[in-house]
């Protein structure tokens, strides 16, 4: 068996920031946030695409950070749950959330709130159909999704009553 | 903020909606579960799994393993020996496996490495050679008589064949109770095993000190638990082991007991002196398991015409997998709390647990209650049609009443049912509408009951269930410590709840520090839905001890009577002149300085007349029960088989809801948890594989598969909980399964004996071809 | 966690480079798009690739184009998202935009690619799974071992091609051009496709498919695609159907294709059921009679999550569906 691989040193655009780091060639995006960053918000619990926990925003569009390369990410702008608040003040999903119990044990929580976050830059008045199509993709074992619905579509309501008021 | 009256230090925090004290951590991704943990020079280990489901292991090598640049250490069942257990009375697992393995997946080594990778391919290099015996893959299989050949799967046991665990009780006279019946239903259900599949992917950290110290952080519901087996395992005192539970992303049960990972992080922690990480993946989840057992129910029940219960007779025969688990507890709650939801004139159960090679089975929210509840609330149902009787009328009519004993011997106090069952029926117009549906249109309607917290410990102690320190700081901040373990469930914002209200401050003044061995006091853990009731009660007990000596201080300050003092809003003032007032920071510090460190402790330990006097009586009985009651609305394809639910409306007695918002959660998560078990959850295998060990084929049901869920809470008031409070985490679950099973068969006309109720045997019920479902008498059955 | 296995990975920005990169390491380089499929597989220890050749930033490989006269052109690399929320797609390939829409979740749509949608690897219950549950299992003919599980006697793979899109992209006679190192070539949808476990396509090792070419919609289009699943999302098909047919003023059908999708290795036109339908006017009994051919000629094994019995069932009654969809009245 030969050598680990080595490192490649390149610059990821997470958060708004660039950070240059060394990380494996084929080393996922969720592994480099999680392992290298220590950005440990991002979550796994399948690694095969088939949960959402992993989600993050990459060149705004949610991906599945297990099933991205980080190697494919390089100048291109990286959002991950920790970016989502802005300074110290959360986001309206976030703030949603905690208000109506829409995260129980978290787990699932930050690939929700991402997906959430995009939906609701597409639309601040998503139906309940259109909340249920768009977050799918998200495996919840906690909530029976029923508040975490009604937190995404309480987030948009707060949002837009802050654009228009 | 001025308050009067009597209740004015009630209401401000218990009762309320607030946002849960986790919660901001969680929504912006801070939390800190167990596989975020990261050190320096930590080492990452795998487990090197069985590839067949019984077999004797020859020989293992592992040197071309530990030659693999990057590979520190490798263990197997010699290095780790001692045998250990959930229960005392089956210690039968080791953390690898020794002689033999007992199931695919079974752990047979344990590899740590400079980073996972190389574990893993250093896994691959590990030679194990076996001779394969034959594998028991059924109940039918492990009754089978192994006299003339084959070899038990635990061959020490003294059962006869594979089985585990036999039980019989009788309550009442069960043959007048058949013979005094006007009519006898008699039907046989098999309920399918499912597992929790918690989202969080199971993982241990170690440290070892060079002072020997071992600190483990585990994703456990039970860090007492894991903590007394990890001194045992690694024959080290208890007393330089530190557990501590972080935040756990999902339990659901499937984190209740000691499992290799976590024995073997620890092992591997003190063993390299450097620090070490576990974490499975989703595959070797569905291996460690210790989920649902599959359970083959026959259910005998005599009724008058009235439909007043005169006997039940309830057999079970319970699938358990490799090893012991939980599953003696497992075999009595699958016949305990049946006579807890209603009355009956005598009651017979038995019960019979038995090893297969499948990975090994335990408990999973609602635990052993939930298959015999389905089958129940099913043939109730046919009860209520044949007899003519409405179905929510008919429950509320035979239903325990509060302050009551059942049938063997289980104290009742409060009890909600009645309100429950209305709700629900009222909600739904739920008489209007069953058996009157269009085709393919179905309402169907069940309730449960369940416990607690089990009012007996699992090892024999006289020792609290819970203990809880309050400790005051000068800055008027409160902390209260307790060993209990939040796997979502809202733990921490319980115990924050209960000492903000007590002492009248807000509640994010008060912090938690639960879950760690070192610094909090026992909590046996979160199962059995206790932790409100029994940590909660220690919570309380210890912040009322710190609010008297707060209260004396304040009471000389202010001179009056200490009696007349009230803790609200973070001042206490007097309850008459309610303008006398002094800050909590203040009061306080003046208690301090009168009576030095400002602490509180409680503890919690269950009444001891919860039950009767029998062999197995320790198993069912609890300070309280709580009670739900569900209808769900279906609508089935004829065509396609396929079953939509549109509607699940579920009511719950949880005593006092201390965080409403939280109690609705916990019904809303139970009820999508039941209609993913009832429709599409299974534990399936082909040969001895398990066929679909990952979270695309394990179905679980998406946001599209799931209406939006209408929690209904029923406000009880149990005078034995704190502040009133029962329970919510798992009661909620039980009366879903049967009610979809219902509304089912009022859609299709028929009534379909097996979970989970996928398309197929939609299909089966609808042709009329249900007799593969109906279940042959196995071997052992129908003695009793 | 599971983690990918080492390699190497070559972002590429042409179609050229991409082919160069492929013929230069043979069958040590895998090309990728979306990965959701690739990634997925080599975590498994499907596939260990040297290099993987990253075509992302392969910018020509994204356009998408409709016009009346020519048709529908589409870039490999467009996302299965955009497909199925793009108007001209909408409106005139409705059963392509259904069939994108229904593949798995929303991030493996706006991840996943129509290229890599046809390029799927093929699907069983018996391969798609770690190397140590294929060890314990002993392996199968498809990689590692010697004998199919699911067809005992069978000496080649019975894998099943599970791309949503597939069918239907058959079912719009679509043309397929793939770019080798020595040039292009293109080849229709029914060709493309091999009716081989072990390869689900015919793209050579060194050959990129950049553009798929739908012909204009013919007059009186109508078109439909059914998917079976056990969950409204996520879920691969259990059995897919497509149907494309066109009309003539007097409504009678001019043209049909039924296609089956997620039944064998490659979809299936069952050339009966078309027939059946040319000339008619899509009576019931017509209807009938071509579900009854569907139901004929679809095969379904034990390898899949839902017995062969059910599969085989659940035939007609997709077929019936998609059929009655065509038939009803343009909306
Ligand atoms: C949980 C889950 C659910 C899924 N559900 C479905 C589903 O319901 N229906 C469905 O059809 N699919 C499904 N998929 C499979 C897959 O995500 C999609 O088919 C997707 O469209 C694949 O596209 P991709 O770009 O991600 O492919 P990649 O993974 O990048 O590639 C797939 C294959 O095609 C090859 N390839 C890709 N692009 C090219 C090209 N331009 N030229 C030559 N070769 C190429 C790759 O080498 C690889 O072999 C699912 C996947 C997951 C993980
Ligand atoms: S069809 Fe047969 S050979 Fe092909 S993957 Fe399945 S079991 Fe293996
Ligand atoms: S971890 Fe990426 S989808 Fe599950
Ligand atoms: S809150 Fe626990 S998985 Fe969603």
């Amino acid at each position: 068996m030969s050598a680990a691989p080595s490192k490649m040193l390149a610059t990821l655009n997470v958060n708004g920031r660039d950070v240059t780091l060394a990380f494996l060639p084929h080393a996922t995006l969720l592994e480099v946030l999680r392992e290298e960053l220590r950005l440990t918000g991002t979550k796994h619990g399948c690694e095969l695409g088939q949960c959402g926990a992993c989600t993050v925003l990459v060149d705004g569009a949610p991906v599945l950070s297990c099933l991205t390369l980080a190697a494919d990410t390089i100048d291109r702008p990286i959002t991950s749950v920790e970016g989502i608040a802005v300074a110290d003040a959360l986001h309206p999903v976030q703030r949603a959330f905690l208000d109506l119990g829409a995260a129980q044990c978290g787990y699932c929580t930050p690939g929700f709130i991402v997906a959430a976050v995009h939906l609701l830059e597409r639309t601040t008045s998503p139906s309940e159909t259109e909340i249920r199509e768009a977050l799918a993709g998200h495996l919840c074992r906690c909530t029976g999704y029923t508040k975490i619905v009604e937190a995404v579509a309480l987030a948009g309501q707060r949002m837009r009553a802050t654009t228009h008021g | 903020m001025g308050n009067n009256g009597a209740r004015s230090t009630e209401g401000r925090v218990v009762g309320a909606a607030l946002p849960r004290i986790d919660g901001y951590a969680k929504v912006t991704g801070a939390a800190l579960f167990a596989d975020d943990m990261a050190f320096p020079r930590m080492l990452f280990g795998r487990l090197l799994r069985s590839p067949h489901a019984h077999a004797r292991i020859l020989s293992i090598d592992y040197e071309k393993a530990l030659r693999l640049p990057g590979v520190v250490a490798i263990a197997t069942g010699r290095d780790l020996p001692v045998r250990y257990g959930i229960l005392p009375s089956t210690q039968d697992e080791t953390v690898f496996a020794i002689e033999k393995v007992r199931y695919v997946g079974e752990p047979v080594a344990g590899i740590v490495a400079e980073d996972e990778r190389t574990a893993q391919r250093a896994a691959a290099l590990i030679e194990v050679r076996y001779e394969a015996l034959p594998s028991v893959m059924s109940i039918d299989d492990a009754l089978r008589d192994l006299t003339e050949n084959g070899e038990k799967i635990h061959p020490e046991s003294r059962k006869s064949n594979n089985v585990h665990k036999d039980v019989h009780l009788t309550f009442g006279d069960i043959e007048a109770g058949f013979a005094d019946a006007d009519r006898v239903f008699d039907d046989e259900y098999f309920f399918e095993g499912n597992t929790h599949a918690a989202l969080e992917e199971h993982s241990a950290v170690a440290i070892c000190g060079a002072d020997g110290k071992l600190t483990l952080w585990s994703s456990t519901q039970t860090p007492h638990y894991l903590h007394r087996v990890a001194a045992a395992v690694l024959e080290m005192p208890a007393s330089r082991i530190r557990i501590i539970a972080p935040p756990i992303g999902g339990g659901f049960g499937g984190k209740t007991e000691p499992v290799a990972h976590e024995l073997a992080a620890a092992y591997f922690a003190r063993a390299t002196g450097r620090p070490v990480k576990f974490t499975l993946t989703r595959e070797e989840i569905f291996y460690t398991h210790r989920g649902r057992h599959p359970v083959r129910i026959h259910l005998q029940t005599g009724v008058k015409n009235d439909g007043t219960i005169t006997a039940c007779r309830l057999q079970t025969w319970l699938d358990g997998g490799a090893f012991g688990s939980y599953g003696v507890a497992t075999t009595y709650y699958t016949g305990a709390l049946l006579p807890v939801t209603y009355k009956m004139g005598a009651y017979a159960f038995d019960g019979c647990r038995v090893y297969t090679n499948k990975p090994p089975c335990g408990p999973k929210r609602g635990h052993g209650t939930t298959q015999p509840r389905y089958a129940f609330e099913s043939q109730l149902d046919d009860i209520a049609n044949a007899l003519g009787l409405d179905a929510g009328a008919y429950r509320a009519a035979i239903a325990v009443v509060p302050y009551s004993r059942t049938i063997n011997h289980l104290r009742v106090t409060s009890c909600g049912i009645r309100e429950a069952l209305s709700a629900v029926a009222e909600r739904t117009d739920y008489g209007a509408k069953h058996g009157k549906l269009a085709p393919g249109r179905g309402i169907g309607l069940a309730a449960s009951a369940y416990l607690c917290g089990a009012g007996l410990p699992i090892y024999w102690n006289p020792m609290p269930h819970s203990g809880a320190v309050v400790k005051v700081d000068r800055g008027g901040g409160v902390t209260v410590f307790c060993g209990t373990s939040d796997c979502g469930q809202g733990s921490q914002n319980m115990l924050a709840a209960i000492v903000a209200e007590t002492l009248g401050v807000d509640i994010l003044d008060v912090s938690v520090c639960a879950g760690d061995t070192d610094l909090t006091p026992v909590d046996l853990g979160s199962y059995s839905s206790r932790v409100t009731f029994m940590a909660g009660n220690a919570a309380r007990s210890a912040a009322l001890e710190v609010r008297e000596r707060i209260a004396a201080a304040a009471a000389a300050e202010l001179g009056i009577a200490p009696e007349r003092c009230a803790f609200a809003s973070g001042r206490i003032f007097d309850r008459d002149e309610p303008d006398r007032a002094l800050a909590f920071v203040d009061a306080a510090r003046a208690a301090e300085a009168r009576c030095g460190t400002l602490v509180g402790v409680g503890s919690y330990t269950p009444p001891a007349d919860l039950h009767g006097d029998f062999k197995g009586s320790g198993v069912g009985p609890s300070p309280a029960y709580s009670y739900s009651a569900c209808v769900a609305e279906v609508e089935v394809d004829f065509e396609t088989g396929e079953v939509r639910v549109d509607r699940i409306v579920l009511a719950h007695d949880c005593g006092r809801a201390l965080n409403p918002s939280i109690v609705e959660g916990q019904i809303e998560g139970s009820a999508y948890m039941g209609m993913g078990e009832a429709l599409m959850e299974e534990s399936a295998f082909r040969d001895d594989l398990h066929r679909i060990p990952n979270l695309l084929d394990y179905k679980t049901p998406t946001m599209l598969d799931t209406p939006s869920i209408e929690a209904i809470v029923i406000e009880t008031e149990e005078l034995e909980g704190p502040y009133g409070a029962k329970e919510a985490g798992e009661g909620p679950l039980n009366p879903v399964i049967p009610a979809i099973a219902n509304a089912v068969a009022d859609a299709i006309g028929a009534r379909i004996f097996a979970t989970p109720i996928v398309p197929e045997r939609v299909l089966q019920a609808l042709d009329g071809t249900t007799g593969p479902l109906r279940l042959r008498a196995p071997v052992a059955a129908r003695t009793a | 966690m599971l983690r990918l296995p080492a390699f190497e990975f070559r972002p590429v920005r042409s179609v050229e480079d991409a082919a160069a990169l492929l013929s230069e390491y043979g069958s040590d380089a895998l090309p990728v798009a979306g990965g959701t499929d690739l990634y997925a597989n080599m975590k498994l220890g499907l596939f260990t690739p040297r290099v993987v050749v990253g075509l992302r930033s392969i910018a020509e490989l994204r356009r998408m184009h409709f016009d009346p006269a020519h048709g529908l052109r589409l870039g490999a690399l467009c996302s299965l998202d955009s497909i199925a929320r793009d108007p001209a797609v909408l409106l005139h390939y409705p059963a392509l935009a259904t069939a994108a829409a229904m593949v798995g979740t929303p991030e493996i749509r706006s991840m996943g690619t129509i290229g890599g949608n046809l390029c799927l690897e093929t699907r069983c219950t018996y391969y798609n799974q770690s190397a140590d549950w294929r060890k314990a299992l002993g392996y199968c003919l498809k990689r590692d071992g010697d004998l199919c599980r699911v067809a005992l006697h069978s000496p080649t793979c019975k894998a099943i091609n599970a791309s949503d899109t597939a069918p239907v992209m058959q079912a719009y006679d679509a043309r397929i051009s793939l770019v080798g190192p020595h040039g292009a070539r293109v080849v229709a949808a029914r060709d493309f496709f091999s009716n081989d476990g072990a390869h689900a396509t015919v793209r050579q090792s060194d050959e990129i498919l950049a553009e798929i070419a739908l012909p204009p919609p013919p007059r009186g289009a109508r078109s439909s695609y059914r998917k079976l699943r056990l969950r409204n999302a996520f879920d691969f098909p259990l059995l897919g159907v497509a149907v494309a047919v066109a009309t003539n003023e007097a409504g009678a059908c001019t043209q049909a294709r039924v296609l089956l999708g997620a039944v064998g290795s490659a979809p299936i036109e069952v050339e009966g059921a078309g027939a059946l339908l040319l000339g008619s006017h899509f009576a019931a009994a017509t209807l009938a009679d071509a579900a009854e051919e569907v139901f004929r000629a679809g095969k379904p094994l034990e390898n899949a999550n839902a017995s062969l019995l059910y599969r085989k069932r659940m035939l007609r009654v997709l077929a019936q569906r998609a059929l009655e969809d065509v038939a009803a009245p343009l909306r």
